[in-house]
């Protein structure tokens, strides 16, 4: 399809704006720019066509089944949309709180404080901050609060954290920007942290441990309070990374599996949209005696009066320039209300029952290299079809034709063409029965048919790209 | 799979070949067969001093990334600006056209810590 | 429950068919772990949520007048954007790792690519950063990692809420940050130029700055490039409809909040973090990038591209630790643009600058209140001297349904009877005269 910018027209306008009603100001010629920046010119009309159109080249949840592993696309219930979009909070400035008006910002104020609570009590956790602005942000600050921790009682060899060779690539990607050393531990055969590696590891150096449960692959690991005993023992933190948290939620809490830092995605158990890639959302609880670290400010609540606190002497500082992704807390907000602690047991409950059901029927057309009860995800193999040709990405590919988003492929990197499904407890039964029928159909197409998997997909508006020449010709912007 | 003799190779698959002073280095066909089409190198900067096993520079293809280690000490004395505009040299030559940089050692006794081609082939074969 | 949507029947159903009862799927949990359901209330059902929420919202009262700014604007938004944004084919799209299900994203981003190059004046553009503080701090990284270098000279005229969170995330990290002092509300030239040496990496500035002046940095630009530092601006994109362009500047990296450029203020985000650079410092920027490309049969389409930079490929040796982008942010600022067009906000600048002149003569008629700093020329922002405190002034307006602007003298000493007053197309003439005749009320 022709980019916004072939489809204009000079002369041609998309808005229309009131006269000024004052004088012309005059501004020096020398700051100016020397001719307008080349925008397109539509008619209102024109772009509404171009981005539906747009918008039909692309695939949602709402759109179907999208059983991405580690992801946990769930239904982003209209509800929450319809409150963020609320102009009571959409125009609240935030600068507002501290310019005369922190009587007219109660609202949202009280809301955030609120939120802080509910997902202390959820994760078990003593504080939450809601400003990082996306996991990968979280991950960042909880790493600063580590290392601000060590620094205040003076343990300078505090220098290394310990990551699991499972772990998302963001863990030691924001360890390292907080300045510390990465070490990876080896996981064992059941994909679990190796205990025995994870002990020769701990020395007076580690500063901390990042892992998350259940595992990558969807496994949970019974001996998680052993592991957080012998980190705490050699004066190290235990890190939780809330990717997995949906299979936990309403009856586990990691406070209480001995995790001292947690950062959650609100986007994957707390319902918000995912956007096409954020925004997200990652705030960050710590336990109590890390509590004096916490990004500035949080927000408390004094008789009845809510405010900012900066007073904070040991804070890392600030993250965010106020509280975060305030549209996407507020939509995680109205979510945890409307589920309350009955509606998160289900969450867990439905999640990891749909997941096992798909683990049952899948399970003698695709290898599953651990086959045992699955928490909310399920990790199967291609090496069966691989044999004939036919790899995770043909069977990913496949998929797209049937009118489902592929899983999530090739991660965790210790399965061999690992397809990792999470089919997410707001899928009904039909949806991943469809679903499961049109797994089977492939795995015999790649039996009887190999060859004609290598085309697909065959209805999309394009076929593969060739992603070499994407790189090598790189070819970004239309300037 | 080729292992010209009369190189010497690293664990990590990169190949040295000195000649006076000046060694050149480069990666084994092994390591490019494994990274697929290459897509950027980022080539050390001219003057960098390296120890033995120091990260050199590194190598991108489409959906993966590899660093080139110093098979020995010493200063990057001439890096091979045709791969900055065609990655595909590399993979099209890796012991020939497709060397990476060459370096003057500090110390030549770093070479003994390497491999030659039988000892890096039984190295492959163990894989 | 509310978003579950098994019959009991259907569950029993699909128990029976995986053998197991419903204790048996979380049977690998030992009970020991000491935990149980989260002590919070029972659920609500949607209307109870939205009467809950309306009650919050009743406490809110963002005053029907603002003239309230600080690198937060708050701009006419046309109804398409929301609109368009709100398809859910959009909103509830995963990152496009699948693309050929997700050309409508990719497209969009390489169209938001182009059209920040073209605001900017630059040449290349990642798909977007969380917001304008962050970009800040990831420009420093990357001028960081460019030069090898690591003193960083920053102007105190850059926002102090940016400065204090390159602060947070640089804390930990070999990186030198040398503030220096702006003088008369602009930056210190004779200063910066005089700092600038062999071990910078780079210098931080922005146009118009936090007091809201505007500048010309060609010669600060030139200074760094003399030194093999870069010179990095934060713009506010709004005033670029008329301003000298980062690129026109010679800046190296160019960032910004792209807050303004159709998204609600929604206290503090979502918001977007714009950050554009010169075609040769491509792969030492952080951030997803689209690039064109081509399917087996010559049609053209949209890939996610240079991923081996990021951190699912090179984890601790990333060239940052961002995941995501501002996806639907960036769709956001892309849609606003395209509306506005090439006409349409070279208008909307100029509102704004005029109806900003405007205020300024208007305010320092009332008796006791000057222009802070009056030597500076402005965009649609500005500083203004009262006879008494800021913040006191701001309350009992802001109690009248005025917001008058930011109060300064929490952020800068010494400034304690400063007022920060932005002007946008939404304050028309009447409401800057209804500002003039409110302050001189309450002075």
């Amino acid at each position: 399809m022709k980019l916004v910018f072939d489809k204009s027209i000079p002369g041609r306008k998309g808005v229309d704006l009131p006269p000024a009603g004052v004088p012309q100001a005059k501004i020096d010629p020398t700051l100016l720019r020397s001719s307008p920046a080349q925008l397109p010119e539509l008619s209102e009309l024109d772009v509404v066509r171009h981005y539906t159109q747009l918008s039909t080249m692309n695939f949602g949840l709402d759109s179907g089944f999208y059983p991405l592993g580690s992801c946990t696309m769930k239904y982003n219930p209209k509800m929450c949309e319809a409150i963020a979009a609320d102009a009571r909070f959409a125009n609240l400035h935030p600068l507002l709180q501290m310019a005369g008006g922190l009587k007219e910002s109660q609202g949202a104020l009280a809301m955030l404080h609120h939120m802080q609570d509910l997902l202390c009590e959820i994760c078990g956790m003593a504080a939450f901050t809601t400003q990082p602005m996306a996991g990968a942000n979280g991950e960042l600050t909880g790493v600063l609060i580590m290392a601000a921790y060590h620094r205040a009682r003076g343990n300078t060899a505090k220098k290394v954290v310990l990551i699991p060779d499972t772990a998302h690539g963001t863990n030691p990607a924001s360890a390292a920007i907080a300045g510390f050393e990465v070490r990876t531990i080896k996981s064992d055969r059941s994909g679990d942290i190796d205990i025995e590696a994870l002990r020769s590891a701990l020395d007076d150096s580690v500063a901390g441990v990042m892992l998350t449960a259940p595992s990558t692959l969807g496994l949970f690991n019974p001996n998680v309070r052993k592991i957080a005993d012998l980190v705490h023992a050699s004066d190290a933190l235990m890190y939780y990374d809330g990717a997995n948290l949906n299979a936990i939620v309403g009856r586990c809490r990691p406070g209480d599996l001995g995790f001292d830092i947690v950062h959650l995605n609100l986007h994957k158990t707390f319902a918000t949209p995912h956007g096409g890639g954020g925004p997200g959302s990652g705030p960050v609880g710590v336990c109590d005696k890390l509590t004096p670290f916490m990004p500035a400010p949080l927000v408390t609540e004094t008789s009845g009066v809510f405010k900012p606190d900066f007073d904070r002497p040991q804070s890392i500082g600030q993250v965010a320039p106020f509280y975060g992704n305030f549209g996407i807390i507020l939509r995680a907000y109205a979510y945890i209300l409307r589920l309350g602690c009955d509606g998160f047991a289900d969450v867990s409950e439905t999640a990891v029952l749909n997941a096992n059901y798909i683990r049952h029927r899948l399970k003698n057309y695709y290898d599953l290299p651990y086959d045992q009860v699955c928490k909310h995800e399920v990790v199967f193999s291609a090496k069966r079809q691989a044999a004939n040709g036919v790899h995770a990405l043909d069977i990913a590919k496949a998929l797209i034709d049937r009118g489902f988003h592929p899983m999530t492929i090739y991660f965790p990197l210790i399965v061999p063409e690992a397809m990792m499904i999470e089919p997410t407890e707001t899928e009904s039964l039909e949806t991943i029965d469809e679903f499961c029928d049109a797994m089977i159909d492939i795995a015999r197409i790649a039996a009887e048919n190999p060859e004609s998997l290598k085309a697909c997909p065959t209805t999309m508006p394009v076929g593969r790209l060739d992603e070499t020449r994407a790189a090598r010709q790189l070819d970004i912007a239309s300037i | 799979m080729s292992i010209p003799s009369g190189l010497l190779y690293s664990e990590q698959h990169e190949w040295i070949k000195l000649e006076g002073d000046v060694a050149t280095v480069g990666i084994s066909q092994h390591a490019s067969e494994a990274l697929g089409d290459l897509t950027f190198i980022d080539l050390p900067a001219v003057g960098k001093q390296l120890k033995q096993g120091d990260e050199a520079c590194a190598i991108e293809s489409c959906k993966a990334a590899a660093s080139v280690y110093s098979p020995a000490g010493g200063k990057v004395v001439e890096v091979n600006e045709a791969l900055a505009n065609d990655p595909a040299i590399l993979t099209n030559d890796c012991y020939g056209e497709g060397w990476i940089f060459k370096m003057k050692l500090d110390n030549a006794a770093d070479l003994a810590n390497l491999m030659d081609d039988k000892k890096y082939a039984d190295l492959l074969g163990s894989l | 429950m509310p978003y579950t949507p098994h019959s009991a029947s259907q569950r029993e159903q699909m128990l029976k068919t995986i053998g197991m009862t419903r204790e048996q799927l979380f049977a690998d949990m030992p009970k020991d772990l000491g935990c149980g359901a989260p002590h919070i209330a029972p659920g609500l059902s949607e209307l109870e949520t939205l009467q809950r929420i309306d009650g919050l919202a009743r406490r809110n009262n963002q005053p029907g007048i603002s003239f309230l700014g600080g690198g937060f604007y708050d701009h006419f938004i046309p109804a398409a954007v929301p609109a368009l944004v709100g398809r859910s084919e959009f909103y509830t799209a995963y990152t496009p790792y699948q693309p050929e299900r997700s050309q409508g994203t990719l497209q969009s981003i390489f169209e938001y690519q182009s059209a920040l190059c073209r605001l900017m004046n630059m040449e290349a553009a990642n798909a977007s950063l969380y917001d304008g503080g962050t970009a800040i701090f990831e420009a420093v990284m990357m001028a960081v990692r460019i030069t090898g270098r690591n003193k960083v000279i920053i102007d105190s005229a850059v926002s102090p809420i940016y400065r204090a969170m390159l602060t947070t995330y640089t804390a930990n990290l070999d990186i030198r940050i040398e503030t220096i002092d702006a003088a008369d509300g602009r930056m210190n030239r004779r200063d910066v130029l005089a700092t600038i040496d062999d071990s910078t990496a780079a210098v931080v500035a922005a146009n118009p700055n936090f007091f809201g002046a505007i500048d010309d940095y060609s010669d600060v630009a030139k200074a760094a490039h003399a030194h093999g530092a870069l010179f990095i601006l934060s713009v506010y994109p709004i005033s670029l409809g008329l301003l000298k362009s980062p690129g026109e500047m010679d800046a190296d990296i160019a960032v910004g909040e792209g807050q303004s450029l159709g998204m609600p203020l929604s206290f503090g985000g979502p918001y977007l973090g714009l950050m554009t650079t010169r075609k040769t410092h491509v792969r030492r920027m952080p951030g997803r990038i689209v690039g064109r490309t081509v399917d087996g049969s010559g049609r053209e389409g949209f890939v996610l591209t240079l991923q081996a930079r990021e951190q699912h490929i090179r984890r601790e040796k990333a060239t940052s630790n961002i995941c995501s982008n501002q996806g639907l942010c960036a769709l956001t600022s892309l849609i606003y643009l395209s509306l506005m067009g090439k006409s349409g906000l070279v208008e909307l600048a100029s509102i704004c600058r005029d109806r900003a002149a405007y205020a300024m003569n208007k305010l320092s008629a009332v008796k006791g209140v000057s222009v802070k700093f009056p030597q500076s020329p402005v965009f649609n922002e500005f500083v203004i001297e009262l006879p008494t405190r800021a913040d006191t002034v701001a309350r009992a307006m802001v109690a009248k349904g005025i917001s008058p602007g930011m109060p300064l003298g929490d952020m800068f000493k010494g400034m304690d009877n400063c007022l920060l007053v932005a002007v946008t197309e939404k304050n028309s003439p009447h409401d800057i005269d209804k500002l003039a005749a409110a302050m001189e009320g309450v002075l």
